[in-house]
């Protein structure tokens, strides 16, 4: 039979957030790449919330800007709202979030994609891999054509065996009735690849005319926008923004949901999906905090497109029935009506211990994956995993190292590490608190830590790189010179500080010393600081923080130097662990489970003691 | 884990031979055996001494002189460990000894991990490739033996209130860090004055327990143990066996009756608390009560009976009074004077009784093995314990608590500076793992989980 075949380095499955990141970075890096979707019209799809960022995860996309990604700049282009939240708690955990035109966002993405060389979109649903031995040779499309190449990413979100659901209705579509790909499943586990079963959930969209925004609290953006992306520019994003609306459930509302919680088909056992247990449905929030009399409800727009409202704090899987009255109980939604029912949608992913940390599966060379394909849910998790394995696709290829962050330099190093050490049960969704030196990872200086891997992987541009390296030069430069400025207690200091409302002097000091001051700052000591040289707003922020928090910061980069011990210890890929008699028999059959790559990988196993630490560290040794 | 700390332990078995090492090794080995010692006429200085030298003198905590001691000062690499490495002979029994690694600890020395002396020597080059896998069996065993003791030891007294007291700091950081991972649902108003009051109340508990292990109640660890029997029935000589050599050491606790003594044995790493009254001793003077009196009273809150019955003799009436004391107790029972005829069957009194019977002769120091080994394997089964008040058998433990205490008056003053609550979180993860190291935990998934299981998130 005669089929259609062609040769690419690089096929990925998938254009969602993971697929988008995956196909740029490769093509970027110059190896030929194909894109394949169901649905080209679906490209960088937003099905559920109409955001990007948020707490650790707007951290996640300023990293993957840092190292040359397209999301940050994409939502600056695409954005309806802005806000920096957390701001009064501490600079680690100030995180961007934005409220995303889904359409647009879209469409710019796929307006990149299609001007990108080395990259080729093309419909069609992959059905096979193609193996010879264990190194991936290639794929097949549902129409039976082959398509060579030499490594694959599957991202293929929450499309494989989809099955939405509420009420009694089960429908096998992918998110937002696009088609499921069924058949992709069936191929991986021949090639004995573990899959799992997860669950994740929507809220249902109302017509905006339909809504009483009179009885909703107004939310809106910051005064000042601080855009994504390190290579936007400020001023680009201080636009006319679009409000969203507060409301709440009530007593009313938990009623309708208690008298119909057997008709849920989570009670009732027909959805056997794992479902997250951060992003929990309606229902799930009132019989399990039964002591909370009300839930926020946020109404934010999908769009300027739309008048298409999200219903943020409300998924379901009710009947329609119950969700008509369920909405309508609560203020201001009472004659809402609902354009796209709320749904629960339950998909095949892989047990992501089965990767590595660059991506990779252990057992098959060449097939890397990313996004809720890993087991992992949110856009900007996806986005972050489809960057690092489009990179480490194509470093292979170039026979190139492959990259890996670590807990210490990034977010998206504690997303992976997580993700392939961990064991996971639900949906993985980043967090600041799953992040042990989030004091070193903030989302400011996310540029210093990685536009050089950015830079050396070859995905950041010459001129950029230059950038931070100015930038560290003045920040040092200032911290330096902040340090031994000289305040004497003069009557105009004390006056200043009163005015400040900051307690005298006794003695002479330092300016670094009074920065540390909780109510004083490096701007607001301007007025003693004569000297002052003319600084970005961006430098400032990194003098500010650095002296501000030195004792924290030291103390952290301490522990970091333990942690990088460790991880720098690799561990030979071909270890026989049954050989190491001394290990206890749960650590060996763990290691031999998972192979970490080194000892500090190891250490994070669960079931792996410190004892078997120091035993693998010594038989290390003794090689 | 960290090979650059300088590490300390108690390199003898805690006995009460009266004489033990602390053994310091590390890059600060020097540094800290400068700021502790000083010499008879306070001249010498420690830190300039040739290597493999030997000095007399004292260790002081600050002005309070702790023991007399002999130093031993060794530069690496020619040592066992291939570092810097410091052996303080220690004079002063189990407590003075325990002292000196505190004051150790304190001036920046790490406790060791199990066979962590051997892992470095091992990892320094001070062994043979060959030997790396008796290293690998040294530290996994170890390390299995201590985690038993420990959990041993901890069951009933540390546990509970350092589980208490970290469920308590777990809901504090899970508040926290919803609030930051989720502003829009949690919010912080007014938290930092409640957070305020809780510290107060859990650093208090610390103290608590640290005091308990502080003001000399060390010398009360060991399993409490009487030794009952008619006279003559060979208690004394038991006694005398079990002592051996270490009789010179007997320890008078002050505050208690002038007669009571406790002496401490240790049996294959386990030590033994005896206790023994001048009235079983002495039992003459109480002939006619036949010590039962006192045996009761004893017998009440031991954690281990010892029961010796003369087998040369028949059983008696008082014999079987003395039995009866056993019941429902943890208890051996011992059939003395073997190298005599026995009166008494061995098999029958075997089915008699419901407790181990162990044939021996104190006189003759036959069966003493067995009996070793079975209160070993009774201890290890977690069949006895310690039942004494709160108090912390080892220094893991206690710099464990040190470790939380400071970190919880580091969020204090945190607070008290105004720091945002992300800075107060970091600290109070740091009480939250140190207090896991006692019970032998990790941090793992507990955050993610009591975030999820108290605060409703999210979407």
């Amino acid at each position: 039979m005669v089929r259609l075949e062609q040769d690419f380095d690089i096929v990925v499955v998938g254009a969602g957030h993971a697929g988008c990141e995956a196909a740029l970075a490769s093509a970027r890096l110059g190896l030929k790449t194909i894109m394949f979707t169901v649905s080209v019209d679906s490209i960088a799809l937003m099905p559920c919330n109409p955001n990007i960022g948020g707490s650790s995860k707007g951290h996640l996309v300023r990293e993957l800007d840092a190292l040359g990604g397209e999301m940050g700049k994409n939502i600056d282009k695409t954005f309806l709202q802005s806000k920096m939240l957390n701001c009064s708690k501490g600079p680690a955990v100030h995180s961007l979030r934005a409220q995303a035109d889904k359409q647009a966002y879209s469409n710019e993405m796929r307006k990149t994609l299609e001007n990108t060389v080395n990259l080729t979109i093309k419909q069609g649903e992959i059905t096979r891999l193609l193996t010879e031995g264990d190194r991936i040779t290639g794929v097949q499309t549902y129409s039976g054509a082959v398509y060579h190449c030499r490594a694959v990413i599957l991202c293929t979100g929450t499309y494989l065996k989809a099955r939405c659901i509420y009420g009694d209705v089960s429908n096998a579509t992918g998110p937002n009735g696009l088609q499921a790909a069924n058949y992709l499943t069936d191929s991986l586990k021949e090639l004995g690849i573990e899959m799992m079963r997860f669950k994740t959930g929507t809220p249902a969209r109302i017509a905006g005319n339909t809504i009483d925004y009179s009885k909703m609290e107004e939310q809106f953006g910051d005064e000042r926008v601080v855009p994504f992306s390190f290579s936007t520019n400020p001023e680009d994003v201080q636009i006319e923004q679009i409000s969203c609306w507060l409301t709440y459930t009530n007593e009313t509302t938990h009623d309708i949901i208690r008298r119909n919680l057997d008709r849920s088909p989570l009670f009732s056992g027909a959805i056997e999906g794992t479902g997250p247990r951060y992003c929990p449905s309606i229902e799930d929030k009132v019989v399990r905090f039964s002591d909370k009399n009300r839930h926020q409800v946020f109404i934010e727009p999908e769009g300027l497109y739309t008048n298409e409202m999200y219903v943020g704090g409300m998924s379901s899987s009710l009947p329609e029935d119950v969700q008509e009255a369920m909405y309508h109980s609560v203020p201001g939604l009472e004659n809402a009506k609902i354009v796209k029912n709320a749904y629960a949608i339950e998909y095949d992913c892989i047990n992501p211990r089965q990767l590595n940390p660059t991506l990779e599966f252990k057992r098959i060379k060449g097939l890397f994956s990313a996004g809720q394909f890993n087991g992992s849910s949110g856009y900007e998790e996806a986005a972050a995993q489809g960057l690092i394995a489009g990179i480490n696709a194509a470093l292979k290829i170039k026979g190139q190292k492959m990259l890996v962050l670590d807990r210490s330099e990034a977010y998206i190093g504690v997303l992976i590490d997580d993700l392939v050490t961990k064991e996971n049960h639900e949906p993985y969704r980043m967090m600041t608190s799953r992040a042990e030196y989030r004091l070193l990872l903030r989302q400011d200086n996310a540029d210093l830590r990685l536009r050089k891997k950015g830079y050396e992987v070859g995905l950041v541009a010459e001129e950029a790189y230059q950038r931070v390296l100015e930038k560290e030069v003045q920040i040092k430069k200032e911290i330096q010179r902040v340090e031994h400025v000289n305040i004497g207690a003069s009557s105009d200091v004390q006056r200043i500080l009163a005015e400040k409302g900051s307690t005298p002097l006794k003695s002479g000091t330092t300016l670094a010393e009074l920065i540390r001051r909780p109510e004083l700052s490096y701007e607001t000591l301007a007025p003693l600081d004569p000297e002052r040289p003319q600084l970005p707003w961006d430098t400032i922020e990194q003098v500010n923080i650095n002296i501000k928090y030195e004792g924290y910061i030291s103390r952290q980069l301490k522990q970091v130097e333990q942690f990088k011990k460790l991880e720098s210890k690799k561990i030979p890929e071909d270890l026989d662990y049954e050989k190491i008699g001394s290990l206890r028999i749960e650590a060996r059959q763990k290691l031999e489970m998972y192979r970490p790559i080194s000892l500090g990988q190891a250490s994070r196993i669960s079931g792996v003691s410190p004892a078997d630490i120091s035993v693998l560290l010594v038989y290390l040794n003794s090689r | 884990m960290n090979m650059e700390d300088t590490i300390a332990a108690i390199s003898t078995a805690m006995t009460p031979s009266g004489i033990g090492i602390v053994r310091i090794s590390g890059s600060k080995a020097l540094d800290i055996i400068a700021q502790v010692y000083r010499s008879k006429g306070g001249r010498k200085k420690i830190r300039e001494v040739p290597t493999h030298t030997i000095h007399y003198g004292y260790i002081y905590d600050d002005e309070e002189l702790i023991d007399e001691v002999l130093v031993m000062v060794m530069h690496g690499p020619r040592t066992y460990t291939g570092e810097d490495t410091v052996e303080i002979d220690c004079h002063g029994g189990i407590y003075a000894m325990q002292r000196v690694l505190d004051v150790v600890l304190h001036h920046g020395a790490r406790i060791a991990e199990p066979g962590e002396f051997t892992k470095r020597a091992f990892l320094n080059g001070k062994m043979d490739l060959s030997q790396a896998e008796a290293v690998m069996d040294v530290i996994q065993s170890k390390n299995q033996y201590a985690l038993k003791s420990s959990m041993n030891q901890l069951k009933g007294s540390l546990q509970r209130p350092v589980e208490e007291i970290r469920e308590s700091l777990l809901y504090e950081i899970a508040y926290i860090e919803s609030a930051l991972d989720d502003p829009e649902h949690i919010s912080l108003d007014g938290y930092k004055d409640r957070l305020e009051q809780k510290l107060l109340k859990q650093k208090q508990r610390i103290r608590q327990l640290l005091d308990t292990a502080s003001d000399g109640k060390i010398l009360q660890e060991g399993i409490k143990t009487v030794i009952i029997g008619k006279p003559n029935a060979g208690k004394s000589s038991l006694l005398n066996f079990l002592t051996g050599e270490n009789r010179a050491i007997v320890t008078e606790v002050e505050g208690t009756t002038r007669d009571i003594l406790e002496e401490y044995v240790s049996l294959g790493g386990i030590t033994l608390k005896i206790v023994d009254t001048a009235g079983i001793r002495s039992t003459e003077d109480i002939v006619e009560k036949i010590g039962v009196k006192r045996a009761i009273e004893n017998a009440k809150d031991a954690d281990l009976i010892l029961c010796v019955l003369d087998s040369s003799k028949p059983l008696d009436d008082n014999d079987r009074e003395i039995m009866r004391l056993l019941e429902g107790r943890k208890a051996i029972v011992l059939y003395n004077k073997t190298d005599l005829a026995p009166e008494i069957e061995l098999i029958a009194l075997e089915r008699e009784i419901c407790h181990p019977v162990i044939p021996i002769s104190a006189k003759e120091e036959q069966g003493m093995e067995a009996l070793i080994q079975n209160i070993k394997d009774m201890f290890f089964k977690g069949e006895i314990h310690f039942n004494d008040e709160v108090y912390i058998t080892n220094a893991r433990h206690r710099a464990a608590l040190e470790e939380a205490y400071d970190s919880l008056t580091q969020v204090q003053s945190s607070l008290e500076m105004g720091m945002p609550e992300d800075f107060l979180s970091i600290d109070l993860m740091g009480a939250y793992e140190a207090l896991g190291r006692i019970l032998g935990k990790s941090v793992g998934e507990d955050l993610v989980n009591e975030i999820f299981s108290k605060f409703c998130m999210g979407k």
